[in-house]
């Protein structure tokens, strides 16, 4: 678990005709920037300030404090409840690529010494669509915000629902927001971070449900599909159409921010709402044999 | 959780496939009779009328060879009884009640009060039009945001009074349009589904055509959730599915098949609660009949709801859609 949080893996950034691991070309610019500083940079082209997107497992590590995420539930794995053509060897073929068991990891960890209740999406992991194990991780992990009193901060990005699971995928809309519903009567914070993309079910679910609800710049946002609507009113769209900025300028979202900027913002909200806090920095990293001064509570 | 359901029977569609091969031949073989019959001044056509009933025949067994598909072409049936017909058999003294008083009236999505079973009731119902001029109007069934924002006023007017709300479903989507982005539609959509699962009154819901995803899922989840026999509920529509997992809209009724959007599917996946039996050969060959059954289903439904502790309902409600899936656990 510690060890994914120290080495992420690099497979979310595109590389064309470079050997791979050294160079990285940014999609948006087509600047070639040296791969170790692409990821110093969170992700973030140097010369664009694109977003590459994140893998759920890099999302977490540049996001958790170091060594305090703990994830649950793991062993939640999907099945073929409908036995739809091909699904069985799809689901294989996600895990083998991404080496995650589904689009989703959840735990409970640290944010700038806020304790709090996570999940990341996984976008690599079949589009980050949402079926039957989604929807329970995300529905867990607020039922345990509620029982530790954490707040909740879920990262999206995902095309929507999981289509091979029908109806049951399309269930965990509600399913989620029973929980969220949960979680809010409770009285207990819910910030929704949308990544690049946040669309469908995803967004007419726990995306939309947060008290506060962030963006990274540029993450495509939307219920339906582009083409979709293109088709449906017969016009082309603008470029901005959907974007992060787009949704903020509608009054959809309360605000862009920045990758590097994330994780003091989210500092920032936990500690307006009230988060419970991790002993004291020093404190946890004393040395062994010393007592900390006062047990750091 | 839910069950994984049994094999489907992969025969009958290599055998639908074989028919479909068949008709096309039929219908080759009928124009060219017809060609040759113009041509050389032949009476063809007790020879065509013989080709043509068989292509009947064939049909017919190729819709029994998928009841998918046939419960799809049913659903969208133009005749089939619309969701205002029934609110206006089933209510008594329905006044409708208009706009979310946010941004328009969306004609797309019906709400209002009435009576019924004796009862004060609130009724919501996104409603599709009879003919073309009424499916402009309505937007053929698909609500723009304000429309589901419409239905959750009137859901919370019902929760303030402790009526139940009577939702009646059948719609192919949400809009999918960029002004109804602007408005967010996921925010509206997102919105209702969560109040649904806390709204303190009971909620029964009604799939009587299309329940088409999201946007249909947004007026429907409820204590009871009942399904007309041959209505379909589905988180895409089949073509959309065959578009996007073989890049052939052509499959569709494959997609159908695989998609599991029958009410007994439903049913199987513990997403329906009951089926609701329709007249011999579908809804639209006997209306009134059609409507009748749901009346009666309805009242089943909310007298039992009606004694029930709000509480107990709502604890009921979570529980119920907190088990809608299947997963598995490794260790």
């Amino acid at each position: 678990m510690l060890n994914w949080l120290r080495r992420p893996k690099y497979g979310a950034v595109e590389r064309r005709d470079i050997p791979p691991g050294v160079w990285a070309k940014c999609p948006k610019c087509g600047a070639t920037v040296y791969h170790r500083d692409l990821v110093r940079n969170l992700k973030v082209c140097p010369t664009c300030g694109f977003h590459h997107r994140l893998t759920a497992e890099e999302r977490l590590a540049v996001t958790v404090d170091e060594g305090t995420f703990e994830e649950h539930d793991a062993g939640v794995v999907s099945g073929d409840p409908l036995r739809f053509e091909g699904y069985a060897d799809k689901l294989r073929e996600a895990r083998e690529k991404t080496g995650a068991a589904d689009a989703v990891i959840t735990g409970l960890g640290a944010v700038e010494g806020s304790r709090v209740a996570l999940a990341a999406l996984d976008f690599a992991f079949m589009g980050g669509s949402m079926g039957s194990v989604v929807g329970e991780k995300i529905a867990r992990i607020a039922e345990r915000a509620v029982e530790h009193r954490l707040p909740l901060v879920v990262f999206s990005a995902s095309g929507g629902a999981r289509m091979q699971e029908g109806a049951l995928s399309l269930m965990q809309l509600a399913k989620t927001s029973a929980a969220i519903a949960r979680l809010h009567e409770a009285r207990l914070p819910y910030l929704s971070v949308m990544c690049d993309p946040t669309t469908g079910g995803v967004t007419a679910s726990f995306a939309f449900q947060g008290d506060v609800i962030l963006a990274e710049p540029g993450a495509m946002i939307g219920f339906a599909g582009r083409r979709v609507i293109e088709q449906t009113i017969r016009r082309k769209l603008p470029d901005h159409f959907q974007t992060a900025e787009f949704c903020l300028e509608h009054g959809l979202i309360d605000m862009v921010v920045p990758r590097p900027a994330m994780r003091a913002t989210l500092g920032r909200l936990l500690r307006f709402f009230g988060a419970p806090r991790l002993p004291a920095r020093e404190a946890v990293a004393a040395p062994a044999g010393e007592a900390p001064a006062d047990g750091g509570a | 959780m839910s069950a994984i359901l049994p094999e489907r029977d992969r025969a009958a569609e290599a055998r639908a496939q074989e028919l479909e091969a068949r008709l096309a031949e039929l219908s080759r073989e009928i124009a060219g009779l017809r060609r040759r019959g113009e041509k050389e001044q032949l009476d063809v056509g007790r020879l065509i009328g013989d080709l043509e009933a068989r292509a009947d025949e064939l049909r017919r067994e190729l819709l029994d060879l998928r009841p998918a598909w046939q419960a799809v072409a049913l659903a969208r049936h133009p005749q089939r009884p619309k969701a205002q017909e029934i609110v206006a058999a089933l209510i008594e003294e329905f006044t409708e009640l208009h706009g979310d008083r946010l941004f328009r009236d969306d004609p797309a999505l019906l709400a209002g009060v009435g009576w019924f079973d004796g009862r004060p009731v609130v009724a919501i119902a996104p409603r599709k039009g009879r003919d073309t001029r009424e499916n402009l109007a309505f937007n053929f069934g698909m609500p723009y945001p304000e429309g589901y924002r419409k239905a959750l006023r009137a859901m919370k007017l019902a929760e303030k009074f402790g009526y139940p709300v009577l939702s009646v479903v059948d719609t192919p989507a949400a809009y999918p349009g960029d002004a109804a982005e602007e408005r967010g539609q996921a925010e509206a959509i997102a919105r209702n589904i969560l109040e649904m699962t806390r709204l303190r009154t009971p909620i029964a819901v009604v799939i009587t055509g299309e329940g088409g995803s999201g946007g249909a899922l947004a007026v429907a989840v409820g204590d009871a959730v009942l399904m007309l026999e041959h209505a379909i509920y589905t988180v895409i529509p089949p073509e959309g599915c065959a578009a996007i997992l073989w890049r052939d809209a052509g499959r569709s009724r494959e997609a159908a098949a695989a998609l599991r959007l029958t009410a007994s599917d439903l049913v199987a996946l513990g997403v329906v609660d009951e089926i609701i039996p329709e007249p011999p050969g579908g809804a639209h060959l006997d209306p009134a009949a059609a409507i009748a059954a749901v009346g009666e289903v309805l009242r089943r439904h909310l007298r039992a709801a009606a004694g029930v502790p709000v509480e107990t309902l709502l604890q009921r409600r979570y529980a119920k859609y907190r088990a809608m899936g299947y997963h598995e656990e490794r260790a």
